[in-house]
C-alpha cells in the first residue's frame, strides 16, 4: 500500500459532490483522473483524509459551442478534448497543448479540469487557456463564479478553487478564422515534462499583426502571458525581425526557476527561442488559413 | 480502522467480487487479491507504463486507479490475451521478433501494442514508435518490440480486435 489511509466516497452529481466537500471539510480532495493526485499520494506527498470521487459525475463532460465560445466540463478526459471536432475547428491551441500532455494512455484519464485544478507550474493546458483568455467556472457552497484565467492561477499548484470548491467548466472565446496557433515546448524526454513551453495566437489582416496572444510555462510559478510581446507585434508586420524582437520582449522580463531540469538562466532562453518559434509557426498556418 | 468496501468488476471475461481498502490499487488487487500477477508494477507512480490494462477497452496506468474505482467496469489484462490457451497473435509476433528479453514490460507492452493496432490496424514503423513511447523498456532499445508489432499487424486477420 502506498498512499496513506484515506475514506473514499462517491459522488454522482454535482451537488452531490459541493455537499461531500462542505461535510467532510478542508482534508479533502477532489479525485478526478487522478494522474496527477495519485502519484503525488503513492510518493505521500498529500495525504488527504478523505477523496471524493467525480468519475461518474458525468454533468461535466462535454464540449458544447455556442455563442463563440467553447466551453468545456471539468471533468472532460483530455483524450476527448483532444479528439473533439469542436475542439479542433475553434481552439486548435488546445488541442496542440493537451498532445504534449504525457501519453495517451495518461489523457484516457486525465480530465481539462484536473490539468487546470492541479496548476502544475509546468502544465501546458493552463498556459493555453491562459493565451486564449480563457475563464474558470468554480461551483462552491455560496453558488457559482467565474474566475479570468488571469486570475485563476496563485502560485504553484493554488489557484482560486477553495477548499470546498470545484472547478466545474472552462469557457475560452474562439478566435476567429484568420487565426494561427502553435504550442511548442522543450522537454529532457519525449512527452516528458516540459522544461518551458510557449503558446502563441496570431491573427493576421493583410500583412498586418491585428491580435496576438503569448503565453509560457516552466518559466515562474504559474503560467505567464508576456503582454510585451503582444504589444510588440500588434499592428506590425510579422517579419522575423519583429518576431525575435517579440520574442525577447518575452523573456526579458522573467526570472524562472532554477531545478533540476535547468538553470534560470537557460530556461530563460530557451523561452525566447521557444516563442519565436511558436509565432513563426502561428504565423505561418495564419497565411495558410486565410489562403 | 481499516473500512473495506465492496467492489465487483469483470476482469478477462470472468466476475470477480471482493472487499478492498480505498487505497488498494487496481495493480495490487489484481496481482494481489485475483492473484493475476501477469500485471507488472513497476514505478508505481505512472511514469514506466509497465502495468498497463485495458479498462472498458482502453489503456490505463493500473497503479494510478484504486480499485473501488474500478466497480463495475470491464478490465483485461495480459491473461486475457490468449484463448482456449493459444497465444494472441501479438503474443507469438513478440516471440517470433524477440520484443522481449528480461519481460518486464511485456504484459503492459502488449496491450498497449494491442491498442495501438485496433486504432491503426496498419502502422507505419514510426507510429508504432510513437504508439508505444509511452512504456518503457530497459532491455530492447525497441526495435525489436516495433518489428514485433508490425509483424503481429500483418498477422491479425482484418477486425480481429482480440
Amino acid at each position: 500500500m502506498k498512499p496513506a489511509r484515506f475514506s473514499y466516497h462517491v459522488a454522482g452529481s454535482l451537488k452531490e459532490t459541493l455537499d461531500l466537500l462542505t461535510e467532510l471539510g478542508p482534508e479533502t480532495r477532489v479525485l478526478a483522473g487522478g494522474q496527477s493526485l495519485v502519484p503525488m499520494m503513492n510518493f505521500r506527498l498529500v495525504q488527504p483524509a478523505h477523496l471524493v470521487d467525480i468519475n461518474p459525475v458525468v454533468e461535466l463532460d462535454y464540449v458544447r459551442l455556442d455563442d463563440g465560445h467553447l466551453t468545456i466540463g471539468a471533468r472532460t478526459r483530455q483524450a476527448a478534448l483532444e479528439r473533439s471536432p469542436d475542439v479542433a475547428a475553434r481552439a486548435p491551441l488546445l488541442v496542440e497543448a493537451v498532445r504534449h500532455m504525457s501519453f495517451p494512455t495518461v489523457r484516457h484519464r486525465g480530465t481539462a479540469g484536473g490539468s487546470l485544478a492541479h496548476a502544475d507550474p509546468a502544465g501546458e493546458l493552463p498556459a493555453a487557456v491562459l493565451a486564449l483568455d480563457g475563464d474558470l467556472v468554480v461551483a462552491g457552497p455560496e453558488g457559482t463564479r467565474t474566475v479570468p484565467a488571469m486570475e485563476f492561477f496563485r502560485g504553484p499548484f493554488e489557484t482560486a478553487v477553495g477548499s470546498q470548491d470545484v472547478l466545474t467548466e472552462i469557457r475560452v472565446p474562439c478566435w476567429p478564422s484568420g487565426t494561427g496557433h502553435a504550442f511548442l515546448e522543450f522537454a529532457r524526454a519525449h512527452h516528458g515534462f516540459a522544461v518551458i513551453g510557449a503558446a502563441a495566437l496570431v491573427q493576421l489582416d493583410g500583412e498586418e499583426v491585428v491580435r496576438a496572444a503569448v503565453s509560457l510555462c516552466g518559466v515562474a510559478g504559474v503560467p505567464v502571458r508576456a503582454i510585451a510581446a503582444e504589444e510588440r507585434l500588434v499592428g506590425a508586420a510579422p517579419t522575423p525581425d519583429a518576431l525575435e524582437e517579440a520574442a525577447q520582449a518575452a523573456s526579458s522580463g522573467l526570472d524562472p526557476p532554477s531545478d533540476v531540469q535547468g538553470s534560470g538562466a537557460y530556461r530563460r532562453k530557451l523561452a525566447r527561442v521557444f516563442v519565436r518559434r511558436a509565432l513563426s509557426v502561428a504565423v505561418k498556418r495564419a497565411k495558410e488559413d486565410r489562403s | 480502522m481499516t473500512v473495506r468496501i465492496p467492489v465487483s468488476m469483470v476482469v478477462n471475461g470472468a466476475a470477480v467480487a471482493a472487499e478492498v481498502e480505498p487505497r488498494r490499487s487496481l495493480v495490487e488487487f489484481l496481482r494481489e487479491d485475483l492473484g493475476l500477477v501477469g500485471t507488472h508494477v513497476g514505478c508505481e507512480h505512472g511514469v514506466c507504463g509497465t502495468c498497463t490494462v485495458l479498462l472498458n477497452g482502453e489503456t490505463i496506468r493500473a497503479c494510478l486507479l484504486f480499485a473501488v474505482q474500478a466497480n463495475g467496469a470491464e478490465i483485461q489484462t495480459v491473461e486475457g490475451l490468449c484463448t482456449n490457451g493459444k497465444f494472441h497473435p501479438l503474443q507469438e509476433a513478440f516471440r517470433d521478433k524477440q520484443g522481449l528479453q528480461c519481460g518486464f514490460c511485456t504484459p503492459g507492452m502488449l496491450l498497449l501494442a494491442l491498442e495501438v493496432l485496433r486504432e491503426n490496424p496498419h502502422p507505419t514503423a514510426a507510429e508504432v514508435r510513437e504508439g508505444i513511447a509511452g512504456n518503457l523498456c530497459r532491455c530492447t532499445g525497441y526495435q525489436f518490440i516495433i518489428e514485433a508489432v508490425l509483424a503481429a499487424a500483418e498477422r491479425m486477420p482484418a477486425g480481429q480486435p482480440a
